[in-house]
């Protein structure tokens, strides 16, 4: 219930004075008060929670923190030691069987 | 959408748990406070993928879990009563009260109502002018704006017949409880990144600096997560103790100031109690004077209710990241997510219920859940 969830802005209406959007989530389209967010447009993305949105999600500081995670492991790659990065790898494999599944199991692949 | 795939990628989170790797060089116990991270964090095995000198514990983040035992029974009362609509969000319904829980209230002729936003529960009253509608208001400073427009909206179009049941809580001061406590472990904190959507992120640097503990703000995607133990850890490492962002595509420092205005006109600050852990000065809100003809605790007449939890269950204890789920003496056995004693099992955000879920190899031999669905949490 504390998870709010991104969806993009499909159209925006005044409904009994309250400023209400139909949001897509992925294909799934709900309506969302626009009350704290009343500048919010179509086509822009917002975190919903309980049929608010909450915050405008700034595709463009997404975009930013997914550039400083590339530029991690580049500065990584381009400056680290190559040894110690062996050594790593060789730790990261030795790592115990664990039951996690999907992003745990493709990392160890 | 596109960039949700790429929060899941599998190389970049390989290069950010390289950097971890590389970064720490001792032990660190690290508390996320949101359930929902801590789901995430369970589900993608992310506590197994880090190295073995972090340690993460799960914090009270959980709604559903904390609303304490005499609010649910409140809330029982009131569904129980000839002529109410009572309206919550579906993961309040299998919450165990006193003896009962809101489906066998539902079973036993009441009319309860599972509803998606707040705002339904309005129109819902909007529609039977004749019936009293309580929605019932439980969760941090994610769920409470909402909660406090539809208040609003009640007074403002006159819908007379529309109450709340209030057990909001607010996170600073349950991150001071955990710090204060005497057998506190907790060194670093991955802040609850929706909660910070809302309020900004302003009241922390006052707790960063009390404590000398760093505060990272942290979002619930996976790359999300081992970014901010990348951040805790390396402030650690340098014996610094500041509040980062880690979570700025959702997060401003100014948080939300329509919903801020919001809650400070409908809610006041007030003492609230948490299931297992005990009352926490100023952790909470209640309806202000204002709208106390809307709260339903009052026009109910359930405020003399006082409850007892069971004594088997240490989901307190669990909350406050004291003990792991799994060192709980009633642990899948005679506590499961189809017969929870208490409500860490029963939320689907629930630290118990996750590792009920995803860590099966550490229980008793017995039939294993094999899906959420399997599980019945709500």
């Amino acid at each position: 219930m504390c998870l709010a969830v991104p969806g993009r802005v499909l159209g925006v209406e005044d409904r009994d004075g309250t400023r209400m959007a139909s949001v897509d989530f992925g294909g799934v389209v709900k309506e969302v008060c626009l009350e704290y967010l009343p500048d919010l447009k179509v086509g822009e993305y917002t975190i919903v929670h309980v049929g608010f949105a909450l915050q405008r999600l700034d595709e463009e500081s997404a975009r930013r923190t997914l550039e400083l995670f590339e530029n991690l492991g580049m500065l990584q790659e381009e400056f680290g030691d190559p040894w110690e990065q062996a050594e790593q790898a060789a730790r990261a494999g030795q790592s115990g069987p664990a039951d996690g599944e999907g992003l745990a199991e493709e990392v160890r692949r | 959408m596109k960039y949700i795939d790429e929060f899941q990628d599998p190389e970049l989170a390989a290069r950010l748990l390289d950097d971890i790797r590389a970064t720490v060089t001792r032990p660190w116990a690290l508390m996320e406070v949101c359930g929902g991270q801590t789901h995430t964090i369970i589900r993608h095995g992310i506590d197994q993928l880090l190295p073995d000198e972090i340690e993460l514990i799960h914090g009270p983040g959980c709604p559903v879990c904390v609303t304490p035992l005499e609010v649910i029974d409140k809330a029982l009362e009131i569904a129980s009563r000839p002529g109410v609509i009572f309206c919550s969000f579906g993961d309040m319904l299998r919450v165990p009260g006193t003896g009962r829980d809101l489906f066998q209230v539902r079973s036993a002729g009441g009319d309860v109502r599972v509803v998606y936003s707040p705002l339904d529960a309005l129109r819902i009253a909007e529609e039977n002018p004749d019936r009293e509608v309580v929605f019932f208001g439980i969760g941090f400073e994610t769920t409470a704006p909402p909660n406090a427009m539809t208040v609003h909206q009640a007074r403002r179009r006159g819908i007379r017949n529309f109450s709340l049941l209030v057990s909001h809580v607010r996170v600073p001061p349950a991150i001071e409880a955990v710090m204060r406590s005497p057998d506190c472990r907790v060194q670093g904190f991955l802040a609850a990144g929706h909660v910070c959507s809302v309020m900004g992120t302003e009241e922390y640097p006052a707790l960063a600096e009390r404590f000398k503990v760093p505060i990272v703000v942290t979002g619930f995607e996976p790359l999300d997560i081992l970014e901010g133990v990348r951040r805790t850890v390396r402030q650690l490492e340098r014996g610094e103790h500041t509040v980062e962002n880690a979570y700025p595509r959702a997060v401003r420092p100014e948080g939300n100031p329509a919903a801020l205005a919001m809650l400070d006109d409908v809610f006041e600050v007030t003492d609230r109690a948490w299931r297992g852990i005990g009352t926490i000065p100023d952790s909470g809100w209640r309806l202000s004077a204002r709208y106390r003809d809307h709260d339903a605790e009052h026009r109910f007449q359930v405020g003399d209710i006082a409850t007892r939890e069971p004594a088997e269950c240490r989901s307190g204890e669990v909350l406050q990241g004291l003990i792991k789920p799994h060192e709980c003496e009633v642990f899948g056995t005679t506590c499961t997510p189809r017969t929870p004693l208490g409500a860490t099992m029963v939320s689907s955000e629930g630290a118990c219920a996750a590792y009920y879920l995803y860590r099966r190899l550490e229980l008793p031999a017995r039939p294993a859940a094999t899906s959420l669905e399997d599980s019945a949490v709500v």
